[in-house]
């Protein structure tokens, strides 16, 4: 069936099984890779992306449900070679290792962040707690979220900011 | 600025190589521009999907594959006869066992794996797996490894001449008779049955290949999520019958391993045969309960542990048994001379007069592995069992278990040290490092408000474990894998301009060498670590070496870094010494610098020094041209990193819930090099020491399913059940390694879970429980309040 979502603010249109997952949608249909695969069950998280906003696991999603709705993936996070303050955070404070659950990461973080730019330790934990990092052992994400709400948490661009080859 | 920042060196604008640095690989992946291997997308691929057992035991009467051939997506239905056709149903394991890669004969675990499907994509693949029918024939699984040697159980393994039995093997280290000897004099003697259950390393990426097979050159290039690229391109060389010049095994970016990713496992060999049998790219992606109930598990110990002391807390010598459950297969990533992994060094951190363990090894119908989750060889095994034995002695002489420790600690004069088992402990200042977990925790302080809280019937304890690693394998001479010596390789080009490129053998899961290794090669040839490119996980573009688990990678391969760096410095240093005209003896080095003795003006840089050998000057015969350089290293010993770690836990008198307050971990892993990833390695670690210790398990019921299948059931820690970290550090160099460096990835792992364990048995002393079995989950802790003292046996 027909399928059309604004994804990183294009509007794109593709037939597909009407039991596709979104996450197969925008990995294997449109190529966006930085959006993982973890979990059968809803869990992991690393499949995260910004549904109208809100975060969601697109692994929950059938593309068909995602018709006429707004998509963003990781790919969109930086925006003309400037770094979202989230992915500077997590470089500044080593919030990812092998970066497998990064994405959905950074887009928790950066929903949170604009919804509640000054977030507590515990506000920021909560707000991740639906997704499973294997790595750092949460602290440092946490941390990188902290960093980011400090350096232009709520995603106003110039916030000191410099471009990261 | 760059992404790169190096920790300013005082005095000198040269940078300077060791230090706090961002990343190099965040670049990519905080864009989401990693290539995992998943992520992978060849012209004209497919995608394949394996059918696997829901029995544990069961012959396999037929398999009939006719309904999914005709499916119209279907490419390439296999199954074992086919397989066997071409002497492909069965492949070696890395401990000389062998496993099916399609079943053939019978089953011999839930989620083996019977049948694959290629189709044209990952959706009808799955289709048609269900359009497969096998007719089995049940037969009575051993899941119990207790009773896995009793005579009335089922012969698993009847594939083997002869067998007849479950028994997979038999092991022991120490003096049986001098043990026994301090036994029975000693004042006082504790037994004790201690399980370290299976789990299972669930990297948030799972396995996963892309095979593509060139029929007209004979070439298989293999992308995979492996530990060990160079290994697992001989061991596919030596059965899947394509030379091994003609395999290329790419690890592209890979999702965490923890040891999960070092064996071969049978879905990469079936996307090697998809894409023979089909003449294009085939991608294997296993789903997690694939991954959960198939892969490499970790652990699965039921250990009796025995102490013998004086009275007055000398501890004199450890005895313990094994019952080790290998599943089906002998599937254990460990060295040929050590069946039992590193588990001899279960002596731990303390001087004893004697010491013995005695291992047993059975089959059952559950999934091969064994060595995996960042254990060391086993050495989680080993240090569990230790730390919780010294807390059981500590509880039967009323004394405080930080005060028992310190008594019996192996003395900073005392290294090397060679412990009754036979293990050469390189370096250690056990005392300085406890010391300073005290400090962090407050030791004092926190025993006064478990006083006081227990007076109003609240729960807290405090648990303290202190542990001795040996990582690095290791030796040529005593480590391997199957057959191929535990060595690494390291080649270093530096180019015209002064930059230089390395080549290095291990491969990262997230640990990030691409950023260590440059910062070793930078220190060393006194270069910025931006300028210093590291390539890793191509076998054809890097020198061999056994990839990384085991805490590995600086120790060897980190080794033949500095090694590899510190030959062309030798080099750069007599070009230098030629273009200034004196003796190589009389020049000064000083981070990327040569100077003249004495006269610090006559001096040449390394690019200076590079643009000579590549360009037109006059050097001696060996001197000119391409400055590379290659360095195979085996270490001399294992290193042995070691740490004091000290959790604190309040638990829900009502819900029997334990919630970890705080986390204490003093670590010293010998020289770090990155702070930062240091850190990083340790937090990683202690999250999987509380996931062990209170909510991880792979359990199976009486008829071999497997209960935790799903991260719904196999429980991991979220950022809600985990403190923020208080890490502290002392550095004891290792003296056999060039910088001292002695490696830290799995020093949490194994180090963490006896002080969550034994924080959890102290916060319930009011009841006088003196152990309780992992994972200590609400149900498990309850009991445990209801039993109380009888807990103990």
């Amino acid at each position: 069936m027909e399928v059309s979502v604004t994804v990183n603010g294009e509007l794109v249109t593709r037939d597909v099984e009407a039991r596709m997952l979104l996450v197969h949608f925008l990995r294997d249909e449109l190529g966006l890779t930085g959006t993982h695969w973890g979990c059968d069950t809803t869990n992991c998280g690393s499949c995260v992306v910004l549904y109208d906003g809100e975060p969601v696991k697109s692994c929950t999603i059938l593309a068909p449900m995602a018709d006429g709705h707004e998509v963003e993936t990781v790919e969109h996070l930086e925006v003309d070679g400037v770094l979202d303050p989230v992915q500077r955070g997590f470089m500044e404070c080593h919030g990812l290792q092998c970066g497998f659950c990064t994405p959905g990461m950074l887009l928790t973080a950066r929903a949170l962040l604009d919804r509640e730019p000054d977030p507590s330790e515990a506000t920021i934990r909560e707000a991740i707690s639906g997704q499973i990092c294997r790595c750092t052992g949460y602290a440092s994400i946490v941390r990188s979220v902290r960093w980011a709400a400090e350096h232009g948490g709520d995603g106003v661009e110039g916030a000191g900011l410099e471009e990261v080859r | 600025m760059t992404g790169v920042e190096v920790e300013p060196v005082e005095g000198s604008e040269t940078p300077f190589g060791h230090g706090r640095m961002l990343r190099k690989e965040d670049r990519r992946l905080v864009r989401g521009r990693g290539q995992f291997t998943d992520d992978l997308q060849l012209t004209g691929m497919l995608h394949l999907a394996i059918l696997r057992s829901p029995l544990a035991h069961a012959r396999i009467r037929s398999v009939d594959t006719l309904a999914a051939e005709a499916h119209p997506k279907v490419r390439a239905v296999v199954t074992g006869a086919m397989l066997e056709a071409r002497g492909l149903a069965w492949m070696p394991t890395l401990p000389g066992d062998r496993q099916p890669v399609l079943a053939t004969d019978k089953v011999r675990f839930q989620g083996q794996e019977v049948a694959f499907v290629v189709a044209e994509d990952r959706y009808a693949a799955r289709d048609a797996l269900e359009l497969i029918d096998v007719e089995y024939e049940a037969l009575p699984p051993v899941v119990d490894s207790r009773r896995a040697l009793d005579p009335e159980s089922a012969v698993i393994r009847d594939d083997l001449p002869g067998k007849s039995d479950n028994l997979c093997f038999e092991w022991e280290t120490g003096d049986a008779a001098a043990t026994e000897a301090v036994f029975a004099r000693a004042d006082v003697t504790l037994s004790q049955e201690i399980v370290f259950p299976r789990v299972h390393p669930a990297p948030l990426e799972t396995c996963g290949a892309v095979a593509d097979y060139d029929r007209v050159e004979d070439r298989l290039t293999l992308w995979s999520t492996t530990q060990a690229p160079h290994a697992h391109r001989t061991l596919l060389a030596r059965f899947i019958g394509i030379e091994e010049h003609r395999i290329r095994v790419i690890a592209p970016d890979v999702g965490g391993g923890f040891g999960n990713k070092v064996p071969i496992y049978p879905g990469y060999v079936c996307a090697v045969v998809g894409s023979m049998l089909t003449g294009r790219p085939v991608k294997w992606t296993e789903d997690r309960a694939e991954n959960l109930t198939s892969t490499a598990f970790a652990r699965d110990y039921v250990m009796r542990g025995e102490i013998a002391a004086d009275r007055d807390g000398r501890i004199l010598a450890i005895r313990s048994h094994v019952l080790a459950d290998h599943g089906a297969f002998n599937g254990a990533a460990t060295p040929s001379k050590f069946p039992g992994g590193f588990f001899g060094v279960f002596t731990g951190s303390y001087d004893l007069e004697a010491a013995y363990c005695s291992m047993t090894a059975v089959h059952t119908n559950k999934a091969p592995g064994g060595v995996a989750y960042a254990c060391s060889f086993r050495i989680a095994e080993a240090v569990y069992l230790v730390e919780r034995m010294v807390d059981i002695l500590a509880d039967e002489l009323s004394i405080d278990p930080v005060a028992l420790r310190v008594a019996n600690f192996i003395q900073p004069d005392q290294f090397p040290y060679v412990s009754r088992t036979g293990w050469v402990y390189d370096s250690g200042d056990y005392p300085v490092a406890m010391a300073e977990a005290l400090r962090i925790a407050g030791y004092d302080d926190l025993r006064k408000e478990q006083a006081e809280r227990r007076t109003r019937g609240e729960l807290m304890g405090i648990g303290v474990a202190f542990f001795t690693e040996a990582v690095g394998a290791g030796p040529r001479k005593d480590m391997d894998l199957a057959g191929l010596a535990m060595s690494d390789g390291c080649e270093l080009t530096i180019h015209p301009t002064g930059t230089a490129v390395v080549r290095i053998s291990v491969q990262t899961q997230g640990q990030g060498h691409e950023t260590t290794f440059a910062q070793i090669v930078a220190q060393e040839l006194g270069i910025h670590p931006d300028d210093v490119d590291v390539i890793h996980g191509d076998t054809d573009t890097t020198p061999y070496g056994l990839g990384t688990y085991g805490s590995r990678s600086t120790p060897v391969s980190g080794a033949a870094a500095v090694l590899v760096a510190r030959k062309l410095r030798d080099r750069c240093r007599d070009i230098a010494a030629h273009l200034l005209e004196v003796s190589p003896a009389d020049l000064d080095w000083h981070r990327g610098t040569f100077s003249v003795r004495g006269v610090p003006s006559a001096s040449v840089t390394m690019r200076q020094i590079a643009e000579a050998a590549y360009g037109d000057a006059e050097l001696p015969e060996g001197l000119a041209g391409a400055l590379e350089d290659h360095v195979t290293y085996s270490p001399d010993n294992l290193t042995y990193p070691f740490g004091a770690y000290i959790c604190v836990v309040d638990i829900d008198p009502g819900t029997a819930v334990v919630k970890v307050r705080r986390f204490i971990a003093v670590d010293d892993c010998g020289v770090r090099i990155n702070e930062m990833i240091v850190e990083g390695q340790i937090h990683r670690g202690l999250t999987d020491g509380i996931g062990m210790a209170l909510m991880e398990q792979i359990g199976f019921d009486e008829h071999g399913n497997c209960l935790n299948a799903s991260l719904m059931d196999y429980l991991i820690p979220t950022a809600l059940e985990v403190p923020d970290w208080e890490t502290g550090t002392t550095v004891t160099p290792s003296p056999h390694h060039p910088i001292g460096a002695k490696g830290v990835g799995e020093s949490a792992t194994v180090g963490s879970p006896p002080a969550v364990v034994n924080a959890v048995v102290d916060a319930l002393e009011p009841y006088g429980v003196r152990h309780a079995d992992m994972p200590l989950t609400p149900s498990r802790v309850w009991e445990a309040m209801q039993k109380g003292g009888s807990s103990t046996r």
